[in-house]
């Protein structure tokens, strides 16, 4: 839930209910997660999208900097071989979530012989999260991850905010224009899509919903897991990369021509 | 429990009496003092033989039996020891078997991490090489050794085939063919007057020799096998035969009066 009735949470701030993840306000929320949750909202949005025979990533990687290198600070990583990790938030939280999930799954491995089955891993990224909200020691992490992987069951999607709370989804986003994204998420049907359909939506997403305005470079950074890559999680190859970015540019233009003839 | 008496009782007042040890002796309880270091008596339990590995024109084949012997007994006749790293290292394994499991899960899990990282940087078999030496020495110098001794083969950072050997007391060397086992002293002169001074192998003529000493090994180790496997390694290209065997030629056997 992100109403936050206008000055209510500045006051009972003052009253101190939000200095630490220990407390509830009277109201029955705990503000420090909260707060948490906000830095997810400042960061650059991501999706996942859950298709037929796969899982795609795409992430609005803002630029701060004309001096980075490119591909530098990546938001997407790899646990394991076949479980995808998209982040929104707090970078630096999230590359500890991310070693703390390869973690997890090379302990699944060493004591079940087999690959972590994602549903598996969200719950135990899950119930680390939550953990770092119970105690005024510790703060939450600022930063919620999704999760994707194609195994027996098929193509699956979670993903977990920094309250601990996790979810699977056929589609989702997360970050500073997740509502738009959502919008235009439930325009496809994801379901029926393949990976090789889906890479380029989530392309036009990106593109559709950034932001000129307050942010004006940003890197799309796209991966995905399903069918064809036997399961395994990787970035995208080149090719796929700029065909992606070519229909999400011209599908904008012809947004915005329409637009014009309006 | 008393663990130190006051320096009151070793003066009682009545200094006229005579001092008595037996008052003094320590109570506590029964500890004996840790022995350093902390040794494990060993002994392999399931084991494996010859692993044998040369260098060819290009790459690196690797050959090793199926067997896991239990002692004298020929208990597991269908087991790999030979093992695909990466995809630019292969390597096989002689002695307990268990200890290979235990380094093969190890190594495996170094690669996903790797894998993970994806920063360009790959395991090539003179690191892996260099730290299975690393290893093996270290838990030698504990007396909890690794009963393995280790052929590790790929291409170095120059692309130039490599060949490696560790064994469990951590001596490593690296040769244009290795031979670990009781192969290393029924292969290794046969590979080296094949190899001394010649230029390098074709495939063909490597993957020809090696099975001669296989062939050879099985004819003269008592703890060897007819099934075996062969891994080559070239720039680019890993592939493992699985289901080879050694036929051999018995005829020898008419010569003795009871296979006339």
């Amino acid at each position: 839930m992100h109403f936050v009735v206008a000055g209510v949470s500045c006051v009972y701030g003052e009253l101190a209910y939000d200095l630490s993840a220990s407390q509830f306000s009277p109201d029955g929320r705990v503000f420090q997660v909260e707060y948490a949750q906000k830095a997810v909202e400042n960061s650059g949005t991501v999706i996942g999208l859950r298709g037929k025979d796969g899982v795609v990533f795409a992430v609005e990687k803002i630029i701060t900097s004309k001096l980075f290198e490119q591909s530098t600070n990546k938001r997407i990583f790899t646990v394991d071989r076949h479980v995808g990790l998209a982040v929104a938030g707090l970078i630096a939280d999230a590359r500890a979530l991310a070693e703390t999930a390869r973690t997890e799954a090379s302990n699944y491995r060493a004591d079940y012989s087999a690959p972590i089955p994602v549903r598996h891993l969200a719950d135990r990224l899950g119930m680390y999260l939550h953990a770092y909200t119970l105690y005024s020691f510790v703060r939450p992490f600022g930063c919620s991850v999704m999760m994707a992987a194609y195994g027996e069951d098929g193509p699956e999607l979670f993903m977990a905010d920094p309250s601990g709370v996790h979810f699977g989804y056929y589609g989702c986003s997360i970050g500073k224009a997740r509502q738009s994204a959502k919008t235009e998420i439930e325009k496809l049907k994801t379901s029926e899509l393949t990976c090789a359909e889906l890479i380029k939506e989530a392309a036009k997403i990106i593109y559709v919903i950034h932001d000129e305005v307050k942010d004006k470079e940003f890197e799309l950074e796209l991966s995905w897991v399903g069918e064809h890559t036997g399961g395994r999680h990787q970035l995208v190859p080149k090719d796929v990369h700029e065909a992606a970015e070519r229909y999400a540019k011209a599908a904008l233009e012809e947004d915005s021509d329409s637009d014009e003839a309006m | 429990m008393r663990f130190t008496t006051s320096t009151m009782d070793l003066m009682p007042l009545q200094a006229s009496q005579p001092f008595d040890p037996s008052k003094y002796r320590y109570t506590g309880p029964n500890v004996q003092p840790r022995q350093l270091p902390n040794t494990r008596s060993q002994a392999p339990i399931t084991t494996g033989t010859s692993v044998i590995g040369l260098q060819f024109d290009g790459g690196v084949m690797i050959a090793a039996d199926k067997l896991g012997s239990y002692g004298s007994l020929a208990r597991y006749q269908n087991i790999g020891r030979l093992m695909r790293v990466n995809d630019h290292v292969i390597l096989g394994c002689t002695g307990d078997y268990a200890d290979f499991q235990f380094l093969r899960d190890i190594i495996d899990q170094k690669m996903i991490d790797e894998e993970c990282l994806d920063d360009g940087i790959v395991t090539r078999a003179p690191a892996l090489h260099c730290w299975l030496t690393r290893v093996l020495y270290n838990r030698r110098s504990r007396f909890d050794p690794l009963w393995t001794t280790f052929v590790v083969g790929g291409l170095d950072d120059d692309g130039k085939p490599f060949l490696g050997f560790v064994d469990k007391l951590g001596t490593a060397y690296t040769a244009p063919q290795i031979v670990s086992g009781m192969g290393g002293h029924l292969a290794t002169p046969l590979l080296r007057e094949k190899m001394d001074g010649q230029p390098p192998l074709s495939e063909a003529a490597a993957r020809e020799l090696l099975i001669r000493c296989m062939t050879v090994c099985y004819y003269r180790d008592c703890r060897a096998f007819s099934k075996f496997q062969i891994a080559t390694l070239k720039a680019g290209s890993i592939k493992i035969e699985d289901d080879l065997e050694v036929k051999g030629d018995w005829e020898v056997a008419h010569f003795s009066k009871e296979h006339a």
